[in-house]
Formats: structure tokens, C-alpha cells, sequence
């Protein structure tokens, strides 16, 4: 009799967790229909680098609509791509283009990326203040972050071992430094993954021959801590230390645009936050913020 | 109705592994076993995406045999001296602290690492950064030996008061008494203390990521930097592509992870279990 009584007390308890869960599923599926009808509250996830950036854009664009919120986070590109594709972001912001494969993964689940270029951003390589070196070429960097220069004798500095710091590899930044300084080859495997940009500027900043990249807006808020290294296209070309002019110019050869992606077309309040951000009054804070204007 | 919240942590158990393993097996026939038995991880390439889980393996182990090895001497020492040496005053004190000790999150831990450890550890030992496997080891102790402590000093407390009476009897220092007779007919309690200690070590995750600098390299140099396998974990899932080859491997990570993590507490328990039936 005991048993099966508490037989009955199991199928009860059971029932009612199921009865939980199931509530919990409505009320959070009905909280969907409800955000895509209305849209006041906007999510934007991605980009650690452009994290600075689009705060300030929220905060600028709520001064002017009260009545709206914006949420953002950061995680890095790769996570805010991923969050678009499974729905959970309404914007994407990306400091990288995003990939043939995560596209094809984006059609799969009807989902249209759609890429507005919102600002340009220069990567500044930085060292350790007290490092002699402060000028590479784009071989020498792409020779020290793929492994085959270990140490600063090998670049013109003095003899002592490279210590490499690059970000982890969900970061659009590591991506773009991949693509573009080092060919498209790998990072070498002892390169220390850091979870963030600031334990870059950390490490770099008491750590006397270690190297990092990070992007340029953070290198020049850390200007006291770090020193920005001047990059020079190849060995004939003049050394051009990054800068909203030189950045704009082309000169400087470590830049890439800064994207924010939407499912389709922008529609409602999420189109009022791009026309923002491109705005007369969005790109000032881009300048303000440290990055550079798209036009 | 308790029968049912009992099993439902053994369906949970079961539920890990079966779901781990439906995402994970497909790697095994695609890219296949040889793949993550390699020496390269390099997730993210242009080249060729590489997934050899060894030198997370490695490094994982290397994290957990140093934090062993400096978990021993302080949690059987402290262990030793609260259950037999302590006044009861001394010991009013030192339990509570060490309790405080287990209760700190481990994010705090591995701030505490960033901030106060690794610096410490540049300058200790002349490195050019601090961000190396003993940096991580040294917090990983922090956490252990909290649980040492408290589960050797059960085991201590239960050796039967006429061991001690008869060695003390025989002419025997206190001293002697400790080291010749109380710890070793404590030692399996002891050896499952620090095995489950282990335990806690090989999955901990955060206190780590702040400090090893997480680069993908097999070494058996505590003063390299190392990727363990639960900050890979932690590091690349929130970015990768679901159903991706990527993320598969991760799942295969975490299996190995759970594995380890199983084996441990099976052999803990087995280990305590024969001692109290002794």
C-alpha cells in the first residue's frame, strides 16, 4: 500500500513539474510575439571592440527617445552572429564580416543578415612602454604572431623572448588579424588567448617584452600604460602610426569597417537606431568614442 | 514523493550523458577519432580547423598534478594539527575561516589571481609574465584544500581512540603516535579527501581562465602557459556555430572532462567506502 501510495506521489510530482515547465515555455514564447509587435526594448550583442561604441550610441539615442530601451552586450563577434542566427539579439554588432559558413547556417534557419557598415576602426599594436621598438613592418608582425620570429633580436630589439598576447579566437578582432596580417595563416599555438581586451592592455602594460593587438580606440584610452607601435605597409613604405587620419586615408594598414547585422531589413525602432547611428549626430559620437567616421 | 527527487538527480546524470553524447559522437565518425587525439587546436583557421584535444588534456593535468601536489602538504598538515593537536579554542577559530575559504567564488579567486598571484609569481621566479600553469595551480589549491582539509579531519577523528592509547602506552612521543599510527590508519579517508579535492580542481573553470593564459601548448613546465579544457569550454562555446565540427569537438572535450571528473569520484568513493566498512 506504502509504495504505491508513494508510487502516486512520484507520478504527482512529476505532473507538476511538466505543469512548471510548460507555463514557463508559454509565458516566454507569448513574451516573443509581443517584442516583435511592439519593439521597445532593442537588444544589440556582439563585438567586445564596438561594445564602447554602441553604449554610447544607446545612450544618445535614448536622450531622444524615452520612450525606448536599448540593451547591449558584448561577447565578442562570433557570439553576437550566433545569437542572431538563434534569434536571440535583434542587432548584431561585428567587427568582422561574417562567414561564408555562418551565411549558409543563417539561410538554413530563414534568416537574412543584413551588413550596414556603421564606422572604421584601426588595430594598434602595442608594446610595453619600456620596449625600444617602436616600428614594423607588416612582414615582421605577421613573422612574430605565426611563431617564426621568437624573439625581439629577430626584429632589430634587444635579446629577449616574444611574448605574445592575442585575443580569444570568438573575437572578431582575431579574426580580422588573422585575415589581414598574418595571410590568413594560423596564429602560432604558444600565443596566449586572453579573454578580454583590457587583460591585453594589462599584461602589455607590466609585462616588459610582451606584444598585443587591440583596437584602437582602447589603445589610445591606455595611452599612459601601453606604447602604440607605427606599422609600416612593407620595408620601403614610411612607419604611420594609427590615427583618425591616417586610419581614414588608408594610410595606415590595419583598419577595418565596423558592422551592425539585422535579420532583413531594418523595420519600426530598430530602423530609427541604424538611421541613427549613420546620422550626422551617430557619427559624432563614432569620432568621440575614438573610431572613425565611415564618410 | 522523496523517492521521486532522489532519482531525479540520477536521470539528470544519466540525461549529461547521453546528451553529451549525441552531440559529440558525430565527430568521431567525421573528422573523426584521429583528429582530436592530435597535438594541435586551432578552432579558428583559414588554413585547416584543427581539433587535437591533447594539449588541453595536458594541460588540465598539469593545472591539477601541481595544485595536487600543493594541496597535500597544506591540507594534511592543517588537517592533522585541528583534529589532534588544536585547543579547542584554536580549532573554535580556524574551522570557520577554512569554511569561509570553500565558500569564496571561484571569479573572486581568480581576480584575487590576476590581481595579487601572478604579479607574485613574475617576480618570485623571473618570468617575463606570470600568466602560467602555476599561477592557476596555486588558486586551484586555495579551492582544494578547504575539502581536504574538513574530510581528512573526519577520517582522523574516526580512528578509534585505543590505537592512539596503545601506541601512547608503549612509550611512544605524541609525535610518533601522529605520523606512525593515527595517519596511517587514516590514510584511505585521507587518500579519498584528496581525490575528491581533485575532483573540484579538474572542473573548476574561471579562476583558471584569468590566470594560465590559455595558450594551446603541451608542457609539462609549470612556468608555461597552459589551455585547460573546461576554459576551452568556456572560451568558445558562446561563439561557435551550432552543429559546426567545432562544436562537436567541444562536446567531446566535455565528455573527456566528465570522464575524468567520474573516474576520480569513483574511486574516491570506493576508496571511502572500503575504509569505513574497515
Amino acid at each position: 500500500m506504502g509504495s504505491i501510495d508513494k508510487h502516486i506521489k512520484a507520478i504527482l510530482v512529476t505532473g507538476l513539474v511538466a505543469a512548471v515547465v510548460a507555463i514557463l515555455v508559454a509565458g516566454c514564447s507569448k513574451q516573443d510575439d509581443k517584442a516583435q509587435s511592439e519593439k521597445r526594448y532593442i537588444t544589440i550583442k556582439g563585438s567586445d571592440t564596438m561594445v564602447h561604441l554602441v553604449s554610447n550610441w544607446a545612450e544618445a539615442f535614448m536622450k531622444k527617445r524615452p520612450d525606448l530601451e536599448v540593451s547591449v552586450t558584448g561577447g565578442g563577434s562570433g557570439t553576437g552572429i550566433a545569437a542572431l542566427l538563434n534569434g536571440t539579439t535583434d542587432i548584431c554588432a561585428s567587427s568582422r564580416k561574417i562567414k561564408d559558413k555562418e551565411l549558409n547556417l543563417a539561410i538554413q534557419k530563414n534568416i537574412h543578415p543584413n551588413e550596414i557598415a556603421v564606422a572604421i576602426d584601426g588595430i594598434a599594436i602595442v608594446v610595453n612602454p619600456a620596449n625600444p621598438v617602436d616600428g614594423l613592418t607588416m612582414q615582421q608582425l605577421s613573422n612574430i604572431f605565426t611563431g617564426k620570429s621568437l624573439r625581439w633580436s629577430d626584429i632589430g630589439g634587444p635579446d629577449e623572448k616574444i611574448d605574445l598576447l592575442s585575443r580569444e579566437s570568438s573575437s572578431g578582432t582575431y579574426v580580422f588579424f588573422q585575415e589581414m596580417v598574418l595571410n590568413k595563416q594560423d596564429f602560432t599555438q604558444a600565443a596566449k588567448l586572453l579573454p578580454a581586451t583590457s587583460a591585453i592592455i594589462q599584461s602589455v602594460s607590466s609585462d616588459k617584452w610582451a606584444i598585443g593587438y587591440v583596437g584602437l580606440g582602447y589603445a589610445v584610452a591606455a595611452a599612459d600604460k601601453v606604447k602604440i607601435v607605427a606599422i609600416k605597409a612593407d620595408e620601403n613604405s614610411p612607419a604611420v602610426m594609427p590615427s583618425e587620419k591616417t586610419v581614414k586615408s588608408g594610410e595606415y594598414p590595419i583598419a577595418r569597417p565596423l558592422h551592425l547585422y539585422l535579420n532583413g531589413e531594418p523595420k519600426g525602432t530598430l530602423k530609427d537606431f541604424v538611421d541613427f547611428c549613420l546620422s550626422a549626430e551617430g557619427q559624432k559620437v563614432v569620432s568621440q568614442t575614438g573610431y572613425v567616421t565611415i564618410q | 514523493m522523496l523517492l521521486s527527487t532522489a532519482t531525479t538527480s540520477i536521470l539528470i546524470v544519466a540525461g549529461i550523458f547521453v546528451f553529451l553524447g549525441k552531440e559529440g559522437s558525430p565527430f568521431l565518425a567525421k573528422p573523426g577519432l584521429k583528429e582530436l587525439i592530435s597535438t594541435r587546436w586551432m578552432p579558428v583557421s583559414f588554413q585547416k580547423e584543427s581539433f587535437g584535444i591533447l594539449p588541453l588534456v595536458t594541460g588540465s593535468l598539469l593545472v591539477t598534478a601541481l595544485a595536487t601536489l600543493l594541496t597535500i602538504p597544506f591540507g594534511v598538515g592543517a588537517s592533522v594539527y585541528i583534529s589532534e593537536l588544536a585547543r579547542p579554542v584554536e580549532r573554535e577559530i580556524l574551522k570557520p575561516f577554512i569554511e569561509v575559504l570553500a565558500g569564496i567564488p571561484s571569479v573572486v579567486i581568480g581576480f584575487f589571481g590576476l590581481v595579487v598571484i601572478v604579479p607574485l609569481i613574475k617576480t618570485c621566479f623571473r618570468l617575463s609574465t606570470g600568466l602560467t600553469a602555476l599561477a592557476g595551480a596555486v588558486l586551484l589549491a586555495l579551492m582544494a584544500i578547504p575539502t581536504v582539509i574538513s574530510i581528512s579531519e573526519d577520517a582522523l577523528r574516526s580512528v578509534p581512540t585505543s590505537y592512539k592509547a596503545a601506541s601512547l602506552a608503549l612509550g611512544a612521543s605524541k609525535m610518533q603516535t601522529i605520523w606512525r599510527v593515527t595517519v596511517p590508519a587514516a590514510l584511505p579517508g585521507i587518500t579519498a579527501a584528496i581525490m575528491l579535492g581533485m575532483g573540484r580542481v579538474i572542473g573548476e573553470t574561471m579562476a583558471v581562465m584569468m590566470v594560465t593564459g590559455n595558450a594551446a601548448v603541451m608542457t609539462a613546465s609549470p612556468f608555461d602557459s597552459v589551455r585547460t579544457m573546461t576554459a576551452t569550454i568556456a572560451a568558445e562555446m558562446g561563439e561557435v556555430a551550432f552543429g559546426s565540427d567545432h562544436y562537436r569537438a567541444l562536446f567531446c572535450v566535455g565528455i573527456a572532462l566528465l570522464l575524468a571528473t567520474f573516474g576520480l569520484n569513483m574511486v574516491a568513493q570506493k576508496v571511502l567506502k572500503k575504509y569505513r566498512m574497515g
